[in-house]
């Protein structure tokens, strides 16, 4: 029963993300990417669970791979995308949505 | 389901924070204008529910978190704020494999528990699926990451690699992987179909991204997006935490519409790319075709002038001015020529650079107006109709006729920029040679199109130079 759920919640949250993200301008493509990618770095909440739960040496030391390698990957991902979206300056002016009347001589 | 104790709230409290901060964030990409403070928001989001993992009851020595927590941070911090804008392609997918990396070891740690500790009994077959897509799509990220890396920082060629019954070995390796998984779920104790489900994983990630060319990586490194979400969805419903999933699920989602898109502006159907035998080069297109005729050029002094006194400007970069790192000299470019009284606009196609959106964010970071930036390939063809001059820096098959006018041309079908609209086109190209797929671009020979020939860095700072000359001189 409680996979029936996590099915829902996966269905949904797919849905949830198509909607979004469709409406992301490919102007920002790139930090989108980025974002998701930082966002999926959540793995890292099982990454803690499999380091601390003492499953045993092997599992600990896979457990605290997981751990670093997941950390890198939300802060790296979280930073960059930051420093990404500071560079986007300026705003859609007036004349770029009539672009037709520069060479009208 | 037992009564949850307060503790057991407080967690899920958390979860359902950062799941809503993720959606948020996501949902302000949509403005450039509110994206940055959604982002710091779902950081925020990722911060709460790291705190409320740590009061998990499971959870009994918490040295190597934290001292996991602090390296990863230590090697994360440098890497983001170092890498230079070009070479965020490489940087994705070195994060990407990072990530998928966690989940995949996350899915070992899970199966060795579970099946060890208390028999079959521990692990159901709904599990068994979990954990098996969990390192399918997991370890095909790794290793999927780390080759579309080697090939972005050119450790190895990025042209495409092949061998004879190369689509042979693949399909007879995911045949195998699903026989194993499907193994796997009907016997969950069947260690051996777990871990030949984890290797041919590592093969395939290898195998399906040896054959893909440079110019293809926007599709990979959205593919591998969207993999590397469905791994950590896989982990969710693997050890039962919906944000695992729900985070998963949007970045499977944003991933899947990222190569939807590229795979439209490549004019590549969508099952060619699912199957990833899209590497297969177009064999050197049908060689010189009849006059040869040899395309003209111009000094920069003469295509000066003529910048200096047109109205209108549209720049076509391609991967070529990121390589050559032209994007400050090109706004040096754009002010002088604004200054004149000119517009400049640019127009980015979906697929120019290396992955989606490459090219705005180098545009930006060289300090470019985001509102300069065309990206609707037809909008921007109506901008180019009207301008006086395109100039087009170091892209090739973008702006390559034979899309709309060969249909024997491999390239035919995809939405292109019309250059040769423009009342003059010129064109910065290193050499003579061919584009990323080989095929030879008739838009160089056409009557209007001028050829500058040079690194494009140079070649744009004495356009600049003869401009400021011509204001000096008379």
């Amino acid at each position: 029963m409680i996979q029936i759920f996590q099915l829902y919640v996966f269905i949904l949250a797919g849905f949830v993300g198509f909607i979004i993200i469709q409406r992301v301008p490919p102007l920002l493509h790139t930090p989108l990417m980025s974002a998701t990618n930082a966002i999926s770095g959540i793995s890292l909440v099982g990454a803690i669970v499999a380091a601390g739960g003492q499953y045993g040496k092997v599992s600990t030391i896979l457990g605290f791979v997981a751990v670093v390698c997941a950390a890198t990957n939300v802060t790296a991902g979280f930073l960059i995308t930051d420093r990404m979206l500071a560079m986007f300056k300026g705003q859609l002016k007036p004349e770029a949505r009539k672009p037709e009347a520069g060479s009208a001589k | 389901m037992n009564e949850l104790s307060s503790r057991d709230l407080i967690i899920q409290a958390s979860y359902l924070a950062a799941s809503v901060l993720f959606v948020l964030g996501l949902r302000s990409l949509t403005r450039p204008t509110q994206a940055r403070l959604g982002m710091q928001q779902a950081a925020m989001g990722m911060l709460f529910a790291v705190i409320g993992t740590l009061l998990n009851a499971e959870i009994l020595t918490y040295s190597w978190i934290m001292i996991g927590l602090v390296v990863g941070a230590m090697i994360g911090y440098p890497m983001a704020m170092k890498i230079k804008m070009t070479a965020m392609p490489q940087f994705i997918a070195f994060s990407h494999a990072f990530g998928a990396i966690a989940a995949t070891l996350v899915g070992v740690v899970e199966y060795r528990v579970r099946s060890g500790e208390s028999g079959d009994a521990g692990l159901s077959h709904g599990l068994a699926a979990a954990l098996g897509l969990e390192v399918l799509f997991g370890a095909l990220t790794v290793t999927g990451s780390f080759m579309a890396f080697g090939k972005l920082q050119e450790l190895i060629t990025g042209r495409p690699i092949t061998f004879k019954g190369q689509n042979a070995v693949n399909m007879t390796a995911i045949v195998v992987a699903f026989g194993a998984l499907a193994m796997l779920i009907y016997d969950p104790s069947n260690g051996a179909a777990f871990y030949t489900v984890l290797t041919l994983a590592f093969v395939l990630g290898i195998s399906m991204v040896l054959p893909i060319g440079g110019g293809d990586m926007p599709v990979v490194i959205s593919l591998l997006n969207s993999y590397a979400g469905l791994a950590a969805s896989a982990t969710g419903f693997a050890i039962g935490n919906n944000v695992l999933i729900i985070a998963g699920a949007l970045e499977g989602a944003g991933g899947f519409i990222l190569s939807l898109m590229m795979s439209k502006a490549m004019n590549r159907s969508f099952s060619n790319i699912i199957f990833g035998a899209f590497g297969a080069p177009p064999a050197a297109a049908s060689g010189a075709k009849g006059e040869a005729k040899e395309p003209k050029s111009i000094t920069p002094e003469d295509a000066a002038v003529q910048l200096a006194y047109a109205s209108s400007v549209v720049i076509i970069p391609g991967y070529g001015m990121a390589v050559a790192q032209a994007q400050h000299v090109c706004r040096e470019l754009m002010e002088l020529i604004e200054k004149k009284g000119g517009e400049v606009k640019y127009a980015i196609h979906p697929v120019a650079g290396r992955m989606p959106g490459h090219l705005n964010v180098i545009l930006s970071e060289a300090g470019i107006d985001y509102g300069a930036l065309l990206t609707d390939v037809d909008d921007a063809n109506r901008v180019i109709a009207a301008a006086d001059v395109a100039i087009i820096i170091g892209a090739n098959d973008i702006v390559n006729p034979d899309a709309e006018e060969d249909k024997s041309s491999p390239l035919y079908g995809m939405p292109i920029f019309r250059p040769w609209t423009a009342k003059a086109v010129f064109v910065i190209k290193r050499g003579k040679g061919t584009g990323f797929s080989g095929v030879e671009n008739p838009l160089f020979t056409r009557d209007n199109t001028l050829m500058l020939y040079g690194d494009a860095k140079g070649v744009l700072g004495s356009l600049v130079k003869e401009i400021k000359a011509l204001d000096e001189g008379h």
